[in-house]
């Protein structure tokens, strides 16, 4: 990749929720049926770690036993002691300990007994980091927050707290409020790809025929190359028809998200944080219907 | 414009020649020099970031289609804009507007009739009404416009008021030669077009299946009707074969979609840009090394952690192997399109580099023969060993 940043890989766990009627959980591993050739493949804690190994990512993932948080009943303590169980094998097939960070992931649904179980778990394995995983799968946002909020209050205050497949601006202001760390979500190029720009308004659907005669930039305020060259009329004409037109709208939106944290990130050293997100809800919710 | 003829070729057998061009905010280029095909005014894949680390100035003619811009937005709005050069961010380059533009708008000769010229576009066909074409050339203001071309003999039909070129639109306006396969056609429609005021020619009805072997006395047809000063343009000459032939010919500029084409087949061009072989390579390669491309979704390159050209120095080459093209290729991902047309267009800007360089050192057509040659047995070793 020719890649000179940091980098994180994931264990493939995942997939396990998104593919899952092609898949088996078992206590040996995950067996997916191939999307490619229909041959059923194996994918245990040990081969996850190898493979990750292999890549050379700086920050890599225990592979967990997932599930949607929509599911109720005993799968969900199930898959909780199965994560725990697995994160011992994937310390134990970790075979770079030095130069990549294994971090685990708290599982246990919605059920605060089940993330205390968790958390307090990997806590006992002294890991580098932590992610918290099985949200950002369509539960409440009620349901949503108050999981986190009981992660972040249990996880050493020292380590990295990594908040999978979140997400949404707002998402990501709450859970900065409540002390994440790191994020991860396809949201700004996926929505970019379907013709939709992040701005500090909400969103911007650039393929509404409104579109075809503003002569505005996508966001006056924004500083990144999009924003300075183009307008929206012609950002309009190329979106959904146009490679181009993905393009220079995944590179605004990434550059609103990587704004966004900057901005967070300034706003809590230099002490005006809640005034941050005042005015972040101010612009996004005028009418103070915040969710 | 300024457009200057530098050096005549003086061997027999050809008319190659190279020039100065300047069109425009645009550095000087040398002819002959291609235009970089374009969707909408942007590179099919490069962003617009990107563009700066292909070779300056080869790279700062921009070849645009007016057509592109038949829906999705209006002449009302490019013009409040403030036409190509603002919408699209472009300031230092040099935008060409040719109607035709070889993927998607292709002239569709049955339905052009006295009232307009008929293209099948992505928007279906389209009837392009003289009036509605040089309302959007006005909006656009590209540097240098070509005529709408017509089907219809120049010569036959007053009613279209062909005769004198609409200036309004500003910018420089090069005359339409077209006329098919007919010789006589041709250079009567060369002629007509040489009375109006134009400051060049864009000739086009070539690269319709036409074979190569018509084309010369076509093309000789045309140009020998043509002053010897004026810039020539042509469309649909993509290959490096047509381009060679088109520069024997006298042509000055050429716009393409070959480039194009070969990035979303997944093709890299990898032929040797200059005559000098070393014997060395030779050895190593044999006489694959005269492929003029290579196809990376092919599953040899799966594990091939070399540069596509070894010697390239574009961003590709620079920073990529071909295993990793190759697994974009496989993944689907954009990224495999980006990194070919980068070197797709840096190895074709080159090939006229030293197109360039062969007629200013008085070499053209040995050049022209050898790169056929090779070429040749380069094919037929590959089709004996099949």
């Amino acid at each position: 990749m020719n890649w000179p940043r940091a980098m994180l890989t994931d264990s493939g766990g995942f997939q396990m929720v998104s593919l899952l009627h092609l898949a088996d959980i078992t206590e040996k591993g995950v067996t997916f049926q191939s999307p490619v050739d229909g041959k059923p493949m194996l994918l245990t804690p040990e081969e996850s770690i190898q493979i990750q190994n292999r890549i050379g990512a700086d920050i890599i993932m225990a592979l967990d036993d997932v599930v949607k948080t929509t599911i109720t009943g005993p799968r969900i303590e199930e898959a909780m002691y199965r994560t725990l169980r697995w994160i011992d094998r994937c310390i134990a097939a970790h075979k770079k300990p030095n130069e990549q960070n294994l971090f685990g992931i708290v599982q246990g649904g919605l059920d605060p007994v089940l993330r205390d179980i968790c958390v307090r778990g990997l806590v006992e394995r002294n890991l580098p980091g932590y992610a918290i995983g099985g949200l950002a799968g369509g539960e409440d946002k009620d349901s949503f927050w108050r999981v986190v909020a009981q992660c972040t209050a249990l996880l050493p205050e020292d380590k990295p707290r990594y908040v999978m497949g979140v997400g949404y601006p707002l998402d990501i202001v709450v859970c900065s409020a409540l002390g994440a760390d790191l994020y991860d979500c396809v949201y700004p190029t996926r929505t970019a790809r379907f013709g939709t720009a992040l701005v500090p308004e909400g969103v911007l659907k650039l393929k509404h025929k409104a579109m075809a005669e503003d002569t505005r930039p996508i966001d006056p305020t924004c500083s990144c190359m999009v924003c300075k060259n183009y307008t929206r009329a012609y950002i309009h004409c190329l979106v959904t028809k146009d490679a181009m037109g993905s393009q220079l709208l995944s590179y605004h939106n990434l550059h609103y998200m990587l704004q966004l944290s900057r901005d967070l990130h300034s706003s809590i050293i230099e002490e005006r944080f809640p005034d941050f997100v005042r005015g972040f809800l101010q612009k996004m919710f005028p009418e103070g219907d915040v969710p | 414009m300024k457009f200057s003829v530098k050096t005549w070729s003086k061997s027999n057998g050809t008319t190659a020649r190279t020039g100065v061009f300047q069109l425009g905010n645009c550095p000087q280029i040398e002819t002959p020099a291609l235009l970089l095909s374009t969707r909408k005014g942007l590179p099919h894949f490069i962003s617009p970031d990107l563009l700066p680390s292909l070779p300056l100035p080869d790279s700062s003619l921009l070849h645009v289609s007016p057509l592109h811009f038949m829906e999705g937005i209006s002449s009302k709005t490019i013009s409040s804009i403030g036409g190509l050069h603002k919408m699209l961010g472009l300031h230092d380059f040099g935008f060409v507007a040719v109607a035709r533009d070889s993927i998607q708008c292709l002239p569709e000769c049955s339905a052009t009739n006295k009232i307009g010229a008929s293209f099948e576009t992505p928007c279906g066909r389209l009837l392009i009404k003289p009036a509605d074409y040089m309302r959007l050339i006005s909006s656009l203001r590209p540097n240098l416009w070509a005529t709408l071309a017509d089907e219809v003999p120049a010569w036959v039909s007053k009613k279209r008021n062909q005769t004198s070129v609409d200036r309004t639109a500003g910018g420089v306006a090069f005359g339409a030669i077209v006329g098919g396969s007919d010789i006589e056609e041709r250079r009567r429609c060369a002629q007509e077009v040489v009375k109006r005021n134009v400051s060049g020619y864009w000739i086009g009805g070539f690269g319709f299946g036409e074979s190569t072997d018509e084309r010369p006395a076509l093309l000789s047809a045309v140009i020998g009707s043509l002053p010897k000063d004026g810039p020539r343009l042509i469309s649909g000459l993509g290959l490096p074969e047509e381009v060679l032939q088109g520069v024997a010919a006298g042509i000055d500029l050429f716009d393409s979609s070959y480039i194009y084409h070969l990035t979303i087949g997944g093709f890299a061009l990898t032929f040797p840009l200059h005559n000098k072989i070393y014997v060395s390579d030779l050895k190593k390669t044999g006489m694959g090394i005269y492929q003029t491309k290579i196809n990376l979704k092919a599953t040899v390159y799966r594990k091939d952690a070399t540069p596509i050209v070894e010697s390239c120095c574009c961003y590709t080459c620079q920073n990529h192997t071909k295993a990793y093209i190759n697994h974009l290729l496989n993944v689907h991902e954009m990224l495999a399109q980006i990194l070919l047309e980068i070197h797709n267009t840096h190895h074709y800007l080159g090939f006229f580099r030293s197109i360039r360089e062969a007629i200013k050192e008085g070499r053209f057509e040995q050049f022209r023969e050898m790169f056929i040659e090779k070429r040749r047995n380069h094919l037929a070793e590959v089709a004996v060993s099949a």
